[in-house]
């Protein structure tokens, strides 16, 4: 949101429609609402300051919002930030070790199970990723997230060899 | 889905055996196989599971060792070898992971060769020819050689020949190998517009963005059917719940 604005001062709707545009389906859940207490959150913080235009009501939509100075240098630092979404792969991964050493459940129908609500989401990005115009915003987006299911899909094969390896093996 | 309808494909038993004795491989082992009018299906599993020659038997490019084998309600697996050649002309359509493009051919060309090889007049094939190039977003590149057009063209142009006769089935294999992340798109975009269009699709694909757009997926491992999935639906969940979005 404040990446939106190092650009040039705007109002809540204007910051919206541009989120809409860059994230296309994926950003259908965003209200209105939540633009707004987001730039009033961040009003809090002095990175964004509001002004209301002359003759105008003091509602939230009816402001304009820019960035301080510390709102700036705020953009700067994330510009330059290198965090990313760490896989969260354990959780599953323990999940088939404890189902397979208390006996509680068979690894293989716990991979068949994980990987059918992986396929629905691929199918859910892909179909959406369809939709899109060439050359959109949120197709970008979208291959994104294709490809990262993708990438999780493979491990479920690695996981699906490994495991029906262990039961060969334990059968014979 | 409630078929009354007789199926398009039937598989019982199917079987393709290799070498002899010692070296005898299993190709494909033993299966049961049936797909709807108008669905898509898509089989999924590793290279050399088995899927390609269970799909060159469904179109009667190969024969089974054992096992029945219907399509468009006739028994094909022992059918003679005229009546394969008429079923691969008239009611099977072909879809390659390399395209199979005559090079010397234009675009216009391929896509007329099965129709004239049908038997209809060079003036009804010109026009059949037209109206699938268009139909697959290639009309201004009707008179390319496969070797001026882009690989995503190519394999439009051979989807396009794969309609020409108005097959009852398509079978389609790897479809989208060779291809990149945009291409794929537009094929993936092509046979959801088949899809709607009633045609019947049957996929085989180690790519999980073309079996995740089917109705139905099947995985495959070492020529047998190990898990069935229904796709149809996708998630119960909105698209936003792919993504973590704050701030």
């Amino acid at each position: 949101m404040l990446a939106l604005l190092a650009k040039e001062p705007s109002h809540g709707y204007q910051l919206r429609a541009r989120l809409r545009q860059a994230l296309g389906p994926l950003g259908e859940a965003m209200n209105d609402g939540q633009v707004y207490v987001t730039l009033t959150r961040l009003e809090k913080a002095g990175e964004v300051v509001s002004e209301r235009a002359a003759g105008m009501p003091d509602r939230p939509d009816r402001k304009t919002y820019a960035l301080t100075a510390h709102g700036q240098q705020r953009v700067a630092e994330w510009l330059a930030e290198v965090s990313w979404p760490k896989p969260d792969l354990a959780e599953f991964h323990l999940k088939l070790l404890a189902a397979a050493a208390a006996r509680l459940a068979d690894p293989l129908a716990i991979i068949d199970a994980q990987r059918r609500e992986l396929l629905r989401r691929l199918r859910d990005a892909q179909r959406a990723a369809m939709a899109e115009a060439d050359g959109s915003e949120a197709a970008l987006l979208l291959e994104g997230v294709v490809l990262r299911l993708q990438a999780d899909l493979r491990w479920l094969e690695a996981c699906e060899r490994s495991w029906g390896g262990r039961k060969a093996r334990a059968k014979a | 889905m409630t078929t009354e309808a007789q199926p398009m494909v039937r598989a019982r038993g199917l079987r393709k055996e290799y070498g002899s004795q010692a070296s005898l491989v299993r190709a494909v082992d033993g299966v049961d196989l049936e797909v709807s009018p108008g669905e898509t299906l898509a089989v999924m599993g590793p290279s050399g599971c088995g899927k390609s020659t269970l799909l060159h038997m469904l179109g009667g490019l190969d024969r089974p060792s054992a096992g029945e084998l219907w399509l468009a309600g006739r028994r094909i697996d022992h059918m003679s070898e005229r009546g394969m050649a008429g079923l691969r002309r008239d009611t099977v359509g072909f879809v390659f992971q390399a395209f199979h493009l005559m090079d010397e051919l234009t675009a216009a060309e391929n896509v007329e060769l099965p129709v004239l090889l049908a038997g209809r007049s060079p003036r009804a094939a010109r026009r059949r020819a037209m109206e699938l190039l268009d139909r697959v977003g290639l009309a201004d590149r009707a008179r390319h050689l496969p070797s001026q057009l882009s690989g995503g063209q190519r394999q439009r142009v051979a989807i396009a020949r794969a309609l020409a006769n108005r097959p009852q089935v398509v079978l389609a294999d790897e479809p989208t190998g060779n291809l990149d992340s945009e291409a794929t798109l537009d094929i993936l975009r092509l046979f959801e517009s088949l899809h709607e269009a009633g045609q019947t699709l049957v996929i085989v694909t180690h790519d999980s963005r073309i079996a995740a757009t089917a109705d139905r997926l099947i995985s495959m491992r070492d020529g047998a059917f190990i898990d069935e999935t229904r796709l149809t639906g996708g998630t119960s969940g909105r698209l936003s719940s792919l993504v973590d979005l704050d701030g």
